[in-house]
């Protein structure tokens, strides 16, 4: 099995300090949107501005560069032992190189590891066995403020008017935006898991955020609401840091899992307008990043 | 556009309402979660005894908080192994967990300001009224651009508390931000709220 530790360290770098195209081409089209001289368009100039500096100078978007949540999608018979160590030395790398704050702290001695290391779920990583030759690593880097705002209902809601189907999971999620104000460094992304655990729906929420921006969901009834969603959560007036202003959301994706007779959740996770994701693409003759 | 020179004077301060642009100058400490508790703990509610070197570092505070502000940041650093420290981002982190604790350590040290994002509730408020001081709004993400703005990094307290909860003590120029709370008991966080939570009702009268 091949070292592959300098190429997710590309990747670390590339998703800190590179917003992918489809995150940026959807910040210009929102900074058309809001009145000149108004606070939401300087804000979100402001934020394009910075968005080419930090990839002209290669340094952090966001200096809270999140928990590093890694999908796998490796061939058979790979080792994800030694992928699993590979990850953790590219992310001890990339720290050092300020690609990556130091981010990961004991709960109970609050310090601070130093190196983004730290027990079994930090960083994040999932593993997929997949058919085919080619090892696919998918990962984003999502930060504490989007995350402190992020959500979970429990269906029916009284205080909501919130039943369990479609119209409900609409109620929640415009609930959540609005809960969010600006705190999550609005315009942002919601990724939302109808169904499932408490745990399973959490998980889905965030793969729902690997998602394009301009993408269709493949299931017509989820497509219409996400769409809803955006243009809903755009008459809010919360705008680019809440600031107010046109520019809420930017995006919505709806995924769903099979959930208990007893359990109705949704899951809400909200992701900031610094939208870091990136994937790595291996084969054995090849090495490219999306 | 006002240009703040600190350490900042009760008149500069009331001059300001929300929605002016400012360009802020000179020394500025970042402090966020484990400072203002620390802070309030050890020095104010005084739970809890000062240790190690404490009396020291809230001797320092006193001199740079006094007509100063403190920046709700947690920066990436370059330079830890030298000591030869450079911000390479350092944007704002959300300011509302602090809320428990802003109030207080404003009239503890005659803070005049708070940098920081997302705005804080009704106590920071009402501190901004009494010290009197501003809450000044940076844009949320954009870290390599404000990095841009921290001159000089003069020195670290607490760098026990990790590299994101260190008081660092700065050197700023020009530094942008909005002001969004004022000494008059203005916030756009709570006009925008309010807002925001009438629009949500009518959404949320039909399916």
């Amino acid at each position: 099995m091949p070292n592959l530790t300098d190429k997710i360290l590309e990747l670390v770098r590339l998703t800190s300090t590179d917003l992918p195209p489809d995150v940026e081409a959807s910040l210009h089209r929102a900074v058309e949107q809001e009145e000149p001289g108004s606070a939401a368009r300087d804000a979100l100039e402001t934020i394009i501005k910075n968005v080419e500096l930090s990839r002209q100078n290669s340094t952090p978007i966001c200096q809270d560069t999140g928990t590093p949540i890694f999908y796998v999608y490796h061939p058979i018979g790979w080792s994800t032992h030694e992928l699993h160590q590979q990850i953790e030395a590219a992310v001890v790398l990339a720290t050092q190189k300020a690609y990556l704050r130091p981010n990961s702290v004991n709960s109970l001695t609050g310090k601070n590891s130093g190196n983004n290391l730290g027990g079994r779920y930090f960083p994040s990583i999932h593993f997929d066995e997949v058919s085919g030759e080619t090892l696919t690593i998918e990962l984003i880097l999502k930060g504490g403020g989007c995350e402190n705002v992020g959500a979970q209902y429990s269906l029916p809601s009284v205080a909501l008017n919130a039943g369990r189907d479609l119209a409900g999971v609409r109620k929640v999620a415009l609930d959540a935006v609005y809960q969010a104000q600006g705190q999550g460094c609005a315009p942002g992304i919601l990724g939302i898991a109808i169904g499932g655990d408490r745990g399973s729906g959490y998980y889905a929420s965030k793969e729902a955020l690997f998602r394009k921006m301009d993408d269709t969901n493949p299931d017509p009834q989820l497509d219409a609401l996400e769409k809803r969603l955006v243009e809903e959560a755009n008459q809010l007036d919360i705008g680019p840091m809440g600031f107010g202003g046109k520019t809420t959301l930017l995006g919505a994706k709806i995924t769903h899992l099979n959930r208990l007779p007893a359990s109705y959740f949704v899951s809400v996770s909200y992701m900031c307008w610094a939208y870091r994701r990136r994937k790595m693409i291996y084969t054995a003759t090849e090495v490219r990043y999306e | 556009m006002h240009i703040l020179n600190m350490p900042l004077s009760d008149e500069s301060i009331r001059s300001l309402k929300v929605g002016d642009s400012i360009l802020l100058n000179g020394i500025m400490i970042t402090g966020r979660d484990a400072a203002h508790k620390w802070m309030v703990d050890t020095f104010i509610t005084k739970t809890r005894e000062p240790q190690g070197d404490d009396l020291d570092v809230y001797e320092a505070l006193r001199k740079y908080l006094a007509g100063g502000v403190i920046y709700h940041c947690g920066p990436v650093v370059a330079g830890l192994d030298t000591k030869e420290y450079k911000f390479v981002a350092a944007g704002p982190t959300t300011s509302i967990r602090e809320e428990p604790y802003q109030g207080m350590v404003m009239k503890h040290f005659n803070a005049k300001g708070v940098i920081g994002k997302g705005g804080m509730g009704p106590k920071t408020l009402a501190a901004c009224r009494e010290v009197p001081g501003v809450y000044l709004h940076a844009i949320g993400g954009a870290a390599s651009l404000i990095a841009q703005s921290v001159t000089r990094v003069l020195g670290v307290y607490k760098l026990d508390f990790g590299v994101p909860e260190a008081m660092w003590v700065t050197e700023i120029t020009d530094f942008p931000a909005v002001v969004t709370m004022d000494s008059h008991g203005g916030s756009l966080h709570a006009t925008v709220e309010q807002h925001s939570r009438q629009k949500l009702q009518e959404l949320l009268a039909s399916d």
